[in-house]
């Protein structure tokens, strides 16, 4: 049994908004973007973190590469807590953790040009300058940027999106991490290049041996990149498994209708009404018990009451008390 | 935005390098004023006939006192006590000019520096460096630059310092929300989850793209502590050994100029003192266009 | 076979930008037949936006209609004065911005403003128009009572809602809805749809729907127009448009898209390259530089959008060799790198 290279238990990140008054007044002043999440990645593996926005997938994601700290629970990296982490200790973290931005055209400097964008990791890692040519240029090539010598003194508004999001992924590659978080990295792309971007992904991934979180609300792409998704809803995990199995036969009833609302490129898919109540869900006001309730078709008395713990049901863990052992 | 077709000289290239908002004719007028305002009160020794203070006599040997422009040589003629105007005015650049951009810089040294630090840090520095602006919001301004300059000595310095103390604020919040936008960006995400420290991503990621804004309250100091001063002045409370046109105001205020229609000795400082602060908020509605390209036209 | 409720032909529009001149949208031509949902598919810059703002003639100061006609039940949307047009707006054809939110005002609540279109533009009286917002809300499925609320007040979604709700609220014969789905969450976006289906079915309006995104189209349109670099270059029902595409465009967006229904995740296939400036288009047909099965021919010579069997229209040299062309481009390896 290989340890994990991370490992998250109960995690929580709370957020305070509103004022003293308006918490006297009874009225919502936490706003819980993660909220008790546990999940360990072992070295090399890939999961999808899969949600709708305000579902706290890219708060999770934030979390485990410290642009921001658990409130609660703990995030651990390699055994040590992420935000206990100092000195030489962080910045070797720093050197392998890394993250691929949402929007290419915001995760670059537009000042700068690629070269200048691609040495600030080598330049924060003490990488000796007479390096920096040689490594900005394999990363480059790594993420298959054909000629990558006449993108160096370019800037970003020269480039296309999928140029620029390779980039991005070079710039993220070029201190060799273990560990990477994708955050939704094609969804700002035209369709006709997403597909070389997830391809080079893969490659990457696979190259490098990277342990990768890839974040989307698109199940789908997840299910092209990740053999592992976790699905939340509201800060919590409602099911984690095979993406595969979830895509076949979803268990958790959200699950079962975020499968189901997936369009897909045919003529022949179902209108059937989606398995799930109107409304959005509102992370200042969750209700009680499990999370989904409100709008769950097969809600009944125990969800109010009780938050569903995590059951092991075959290959996954589910969140929900339809699974809960008979009496 | 701004568009440029005409060929750039080098003085075009360093006021661009400087961040000047040369593409704006407004601005451009502005900052000509400033020029030739700054050659004069650079060159005042020589532009100016007489010293300013100088109690100057006819070839007669009579006290020169409200002469008229023109005569006896006088330029813009003399004050009742026998001080050539035109010198006055000339020295008066000077103080004008010292006031102007000491106090903006000091402005917009202190306001970026506090909107930054108070901007990328956030929490209880943000919470205390704010509060101290809302203390400043609520000082009454003139009160308070007159009862500091009078209570530390009238001096120019000091009226710089109690300006500077007050008007920080505006930068300071501006700045600062602009730093919170900022810093949620992309590649200063990106720069920090690289390692970079705090001190080279305020310098590097987001300082430049805040110059314009500081230059734009600079400016807009620039005009407002001249006024400030000139008031000051005028109400007696100035530096009684440096000559600016605040002060010839007041000269010419309590020796009843005006009842007496000497409209030679009021006019020149009243219109030195119009042209200057018109030029300084010519210049900050450039950085506007510059900064807000939608806002205007 | 009656009348098409719009007729596009040979629009051109251009945006005069100083010392050049961008061609959005060149010589288009569609029609939208009533009572039907079209959809108009294409990449970003690829003018369907443009062009869906010009049947309100909604396009900016410095966009120009240089070319063609938009026939709209006998007038055409190209020529009529301002004055003609804007009695048309909202009351024959509406629009529904992509961001439902910068549309809504946030001072005002959103029962104001259905109130302003109702009575401004609809003439009708206070009560009336309360009648008619809250049958508007019940409509698109959200509560009346929640007319009092101001925009903020509602999720993303919601505001899609009452932004469509705007749009039905003086019956037009069709509404314009600019990548209303984008935004959103993949339950909210199936229920929209959903809600537009039956809005479209029950009220008989037709829709032009514009998206970058095939499963939209797949999932709600009866007919697809697809777009690239300002032309069109494919028009015909949409089931017909994913089982037998005849332009190689079509034929490398379907594999470039992931399909959870399929049975693996196989590998999704890019079409290398970027569409070309549109200020400088190149000579020939302007998808030549990236299509697999260019020939010299391509590169030269435009190809015109010519009708291909029954109510299929395709712009390609090579389109009577499609059958043979889609074997080919289901295999990876045709498209070159997939990297």
């Amino acid at each position: 049994m290989t340890t994990p290279l991370v490992e998250v238990e109960n995690a929580q990140l709370h957020y305070r908004v509103g004022s003293a008054v308006s918490a006297m007044m009874g009225l919502p002043s936490v706003v819980k973007a993660v909220d008790g999440i546990s999940f360990s990645l072992n070295k090399g593996e890939s999961v999808g973190l899969l949600g709708e926005s305000g579902c706290g997938k890219t708060s999770m994601g934030r979390l485990l590469v410290r642009l921001e700290n658990v409130t609660g629970g703990s995030a651990r990296f390699d055994g040590a807590e992420i935000s206990q982490l100092k000195g030489r200790a962080l910045r070797t973290f720093r050197s392998r953790s890394q993250m691929i931005f949402q929007n290419p055209f915001d995760a670059v400097n537009p000042r700068y040009t690629l070269a200048k964008t691609m040495a600030e990791p080598l330049a924060n890692a003490g990488i000796p300058k007479s390096e920096w040519r040689d490594r900005i240029i394999k990363a480059l090539e790594l993420v298959r940027l054909a000629d990558p010598e006449q993108y160096l003194d370019r800037f970003p508004h020269q480039l296309s999106g999928g140029q620029l999001q390779r980039v991005v992924m070079a710039r993220a590659l070029i201190l060799e991490p273990d560990f990477v978080v994708a955050d939704e990295p094609v969804s700002m792309l035209d369709v006709s290049v997403r597909a070389g971007v997830l391809n080079v992904f893969r490659e990457v991934r696979d190259k490098l041996g990277l342990t990768a979180i890839y974040i989307s609300h698109d199940l789908a792409l997840v299910r092209y990149v990740c053999e592992r998704t976790i699905v939340m809803y509201l800060g919590r995990i409602m099911e984690d498994g095979p993406t595969e199995a979830i895509v076949r036969e979803p268990l958790h009833p959200y699950t079962q209708a975020l499968v189901a609302a997936v369009p897909t490129p045919n003529a022949d898919q179902s209108h059937e009404p989606l398995p799930i109540g109107r409304g959005a869900p509102d992370p200042r006001n969750p209700p009680s018990g499990c999370v989904f309730r409100d709008r769950c078709p097969k809600a009944f008395d125990r969800c109010a009451a009780e938050v569903p713990a995590s059951k092991k049901v075959g290959t996954r863990h589910v969140a929900c008390h339809l699974f809960d052992e008979a009496g | 935005m701004l568009e440029t077709t005409v060929p750039e000289g080098p003085v075009i290239r360093i006021f661009r390098a400087m961040k000047l908002p040369v593409g704006d004719n407004f601005a451009m007028a502005g900052l000509i004023i400033y020029v030739i305002f700054a050659l004069t009160a650079i060159f005042a020794p020589v532009l100016a006939p007489y010293e300013p203070t100088e109690i100057l006599y006819t070839v007669d040997y009579d006290l020169a006192s409200d002469l008229l422009p023109g005569q006896e040589g006088h330029i813009l003629g003399t004050t009742s006590l026998g001080r050539d105007i035109f010198s006055q005015i000339v020295f008066g650049a000077r103080a004008a000019l010292l006031v102007g951009l000491t106090a903006a810089f000091m402005v917009a040294f202190i306001g970026t520096i506090v909107g930054l630090i108070s901007g990328y840090y956030g929490g209880w520095v943000d919470t205390i460096l704010m509060r101290l602006a809302d203390v400043a919001f609520g000082i009454p301004f003139l009160p308070f630059v007159i009862v500091i300059s009078a209570f530390l000595e009238p001096s120019i310095w000091n009226t710089v310092i109690a300006m500077a103390l007050v008007l920080w604020r505006d930068t300071a919040r501006v700045i600062r929300s602009q730093v919170l936008t900022l810093r949620s960006r992309g590649y200063v995400e990106a720069a920090r989850v690289s390692g970079s420290s705090d001190f080279k991503i305020i310098l590097r990621h987001i300082a430049p793209n805040i110059v314009p804004l500081s230059l734009l309250y600079g400016s807009i100091a620039i005009g407002w502590a001249i006024l400030t001063e000139a008031s000051i002045s005028f109400l007696g409370f100035g530096d009684p050994n440096s000559i600016s046109w605040g002060f010839m105001l007041q000269d010419a205020f309590a020796s009843q100029a005006l009842s007496r229609q000497a409209y030679h000795w009021f006019i020149p400082p009243g219109l030195a003192i119009i042209f200057v602060v018109s030029a300084g908020f010519f210049i900050s509605r450039g950085y506007e266009n510059l900064l807000f390209p939608k806002l205007g036209r | 076979m009656s009348q098409p409720l719009l007729s596009v032909k040979n629009l051109s529009i251009v945006y005069e930008v100083p010392n050049l001149d961008v061609v959005a949208v060149s010589r288009a031509s569609f029609d939208v037949p009533r009572g039907s949902i079209v959809g108009l598919v294409g990449e970003s810059g690829c003018g369907k936006t443009t062009m869906a703002r010009a049947f309100t003639r909604i396009i900016s100061d410095n966009a120009k209609i240089t070319e063609g006609s938009m026939d709209f039940d006998g007038k055409d949307l190209a020529k009529i004065s301002e004055r003609e047009m804007n009695d048309l707006r909202w009351r024959d054809i509406a629009f529904v911005p992509q961001s439902a939110m910068n549309s809504l005002d946030p001072v005002y609540r959103v029962e104001y403003q259905m109130h302003e279109v109702l009575r401004g533009r609809g003439g009708m009286s206070r009560s009336q128009a309360k009648a008619r917002a809250a049958e508007l809300f019940e409509m698109v499925g959200i509560e009346a009572n929640r007319l009092r609320d101001f925009p903020h007040q509602f999720s993303g979604g919601m505001r899609q809602r009452v932004a469509i709700a705007l749009a039905l609220a003086l019956n037009p014969k069709l509404i314009v809805a600019d990548e209303p789905v984008t935004a959103l969450d993949v339950i909210v976006q199936r229920q929209i749809l959903d809600q537009m289906r039956a809005l479209q079915r029950d009220l008989g309006i037709s829709i032009i729907m514009v998206t970058h995104d095939i499963s939209v189209v797949a999932y709600i349109c009866d007919r697809t127009v697809v777009m690239y670099a300002g032309e069109v270059v494919e028009d015909c029902e949409t089931a017909t448009l994913l089982s037998k595409p005849l332009h190689p465009y079509t034929m490398g967006l379907k594999n470039a898209f992931p399909d959870i229904a399929s049975a693996g995740t196989g590998i999704l296939t890019p079409i290398s390259g970027a569409p070309p400036d549109l200020a400088r288009p190149p000579a020939g047909c302007r998808f030549a530089a990236r299509c697999p099965f260019a020939l010299d021919h391509c590169r030269s010579v435009s190809p015109t959008l010519m009708s291909f069997g029954d109510d299929h229209s395709v712009a390609c040299h090579r389109a009577h060799e499609a059958e043979a062309l889609r074997a080919q481009a289901a295999l990876p390896e045709t498209w070159g790198e997939i990297l």
